[in-house]
């Protein structure tokens, strides 16, 4: 079985969020950067899946030279090896763009299954796996927190609203990984020793024979980047807890009108 | 003529989603705007009787595309219908609810366009005749303004944050379209559906939550989020801490590991308000904390905050809304 898990380095989920200088992107300087926490779900799936059915897991993660150690990271875990799509600007670019830079990297190498986080967080997007899936011609199923692998078969189980689909699709497929799917291993330190000697396969975007859209004519951008707009002074009670409760569900009712 | 803008109004089980009624509404506001037509679609089987309730929100078009096809939701199945209704209204702005159908189905349909896509928004704007949309970042760390060019922009909107609204009786065109898809094309299909548990309301559909954490100190003083939950017709949620801590499933966890909400009324209890819960629930439109610390994060995004034990907090607000709804 051939595992495919596509990973993107993101910014640490505690950091502070500073805008650089043109305001449409963050400052990165200071920031730590590491595995988005939902493709370390899908990472970890794959190792366990490989470990029941033999097969070998690739990572691939597209970015600037510090995704190589996002990519380390995989290969610590137990990833066998690793495709690194060597590009300063592509993760300033549109989930299309990403896409088609990772469906050219994949097309190149054997796939039964194709993993990944149900969104990277930070851009928050939630689109390069459906668009993968749809440039591969595979099916797709997303946010999935269970995976059972058939004959020729994958049965996932995706959480809905007030409902969980069970969804089966015939292999190869694409799937999105949802909290709750397993509990990512931490690498060892034999296998951080180990990863010093695994492969990672550089490929810049001209060896995909792709090129990064002008800015102007990509199909979406960021214009702007602006602070949460302020929840203004709020009312605090502090004084016998009865009254404070009464006096809120009043001020639910009368003033907020929402219950 | 100029495109239209074309609103998927998502159903489940025979069921228009409220989401979508959101977004038909919005797209009936942008529409006006732009100066374009609104055109809506209902895919599903025999959702005929659906049309109504859609025509109630104001499209100049409503398309049906009925198929024993689309009885169960499938990605491949549902994104026939949506291309086919994107080609036939000329669409140049497509809107969804950002739903788990919704997360689904768009990007993949964006990539077969070429679109555009800005997902989870919480703002259209149409300045100078130019579609823009605002989304939140970083897990509501940051705002971004998105812009696109080419043909197709779509965007998914976040549930609960765009008001829904009828439209006094206008003139709606019916169109029904026969789904263009052999059923071979359909690959990933639900094979089965598990309702959760106790019929539930979901904290993704609620426009009242009720959630815990930490400071509820034992699993089994749920139940007092609960019960303040049924007193107001509410759902439950609950802090990444706590479900970490196995005292309730993932399916109730608010915030960046979990759901991402925005309902009219929103109460945290013994919650601190770590980043990662703000980031999943602070654009609710009313949010009241009840923590003993009074320096709890939680009290910043407070409309409304009470500093005290929860324990004697709760059981006297589940007894004056009792009260009130028995007047």
């Amino acid at each position: 079985m051939n595992i495919v898990v596509c990973v993107k380095q993101v910014p640490d989920t505690e950091t502070r969020i500073r805008f650089g200088p043109d305001g449409r992107w963050i400052d990165e300087s200071g920031v730590t950067f590491v595995v988005s926490p939902y493709d370390e779900f899908a990472v970890e799936e794959g190792i366990r899946i490989r470990e029941a059915r033999g097969g070998e897991v690739t990572v691939v993660g597209a970015g600037p030279e510090r995704v190589g150690q996002a990519l380390r990271t995989c290969l610590a875990m137990g990833v066998d090896r690793a495709i690194h799509i060597k590009d300063d600007a592509i993760e300033r670019a549109d989930s299309l763009t990403i896409a088609r830079a990772l469906a050219t990297a994949i097309k190149a190498i054997p796939f039964d299954l194709i993993l990944m986080g149900k969104y990277g967080v930070g851009t928050d997007n939630g689109q390069v796996g459906p668009m993968l899936a749809l440039l591969l011609d595979i099916p797709q199923v997303c946010a999935v927190a269970k995976i059972e692998i058939g004959e020729r078969v994958v049965t996932a189980h995706r959480e809905i609203e007030g409902a969980i689909e069970i969804v089966e699709a015939p292999l190869p497929a694409l799937l999105t990984a949802e909290k709750g799917l397993n509990e990512p291993r931490y690498p060892s330190l034999k296998g951080i020793m180990a990863a010093k000697k695994k492969p990672i396969d550089v490929r810049d975007l001209s060896f995909l024979g792709i090129s990064l859209p002008a800015p102007g004519s990509q199909p979406i951008r960021w214009q702007k980047l602006e602070a949460p707009p302020g929840r203004g002074e709020g009312k605090i009670f502090r004084g016998d807890p009865g009254e404070s409760a009464r006096e809120v569900v009043r001020l639910l009712r009368e003033e907020a009108k929402v219950i | 003529m100029p495109g239209g803008v074309l609103v998927f109004a998502e159903q489940r089980g025979g069921v228009l989603k409220r989401s979508s009624l959101e977004a038909l509404s919005e797209g009936r506001r942008t529409a006006d705007r732009l100066g374009r037509l609104l055109v809506a679609l209902i895919a599903g089987d025999g959702i005929g009787r659906l049309a109504d309730q859609a025509v109630a929100f104001g499209p100049d078009r409503l398309l049906l595309i009925d198929s024993p096809l689309l009885a169960a939701y499938s990605t491949e199945g549902y994104a026939a219908a949506l291309g086919q209704a994107i080609t036939h209204a000329s669409a140049e702005i497509v809107l969804l609810a950002c739903t788990a159908m919704g997360r689904d189905l768009a990007p993949r349909v964006a990539a077969r366009f070429g679109a555009g896509l800005a997902t989870d928004c919480v703002a259209l704007m149409t300045e100078g005749g130019v579609f823009r949309a605002r989304r939140p970042v970083y897990s509501g760390k940051a705002y971004a303004t998105v812009e696109f060019s080419g043909s197709l922009a779509m965007a998914t909107l976040r549930p609960n944050v765009f008001p829904a609204q009828e439209r006094p009786p206008a003139a709606c065109e019916i169109v029904r379209l026969e789904l263009e898809l052999p059923e071979s094309a359909i690959r990933a299909r639900v094979v089965r559906t598990e309702l959760a548990e106790k019929k539930e309301i979901d904290v993704a559909d609620a426009s009242i939550i009720v959630s815990g954490g930490r400071g509820l100190k034992d699993p089994a003083n749920f139940s007092l989020i609960r019960e303040l939950a049924e007193a107001l017709g509410g759902a439950v949620g609950a802090s990444r801490a706590v479900v970490d801590a196995g005292w309730i499933e993932h399916a109730h966890q608010v915030g960046q590991t979990g759901k991402v909400v925005a309902p009219a009324l929103y109460i945290a209890c013994g919650i601190s308000g770590a980043i990662q819960h703000l980031a999943g629930m602070s654009t609710s439109k009313v949010i009241v904390a009840i923590n003993k610390d009074p320096d709890a994060p939680i009290f910043k995004a407070a409309t409304y905050g009470i500093v005290g034990d929860l324990f004697a907090v709760i059981p006297k607000m589940i007894e004056e809304i009792r009260r009130l709804k028995a007047e």
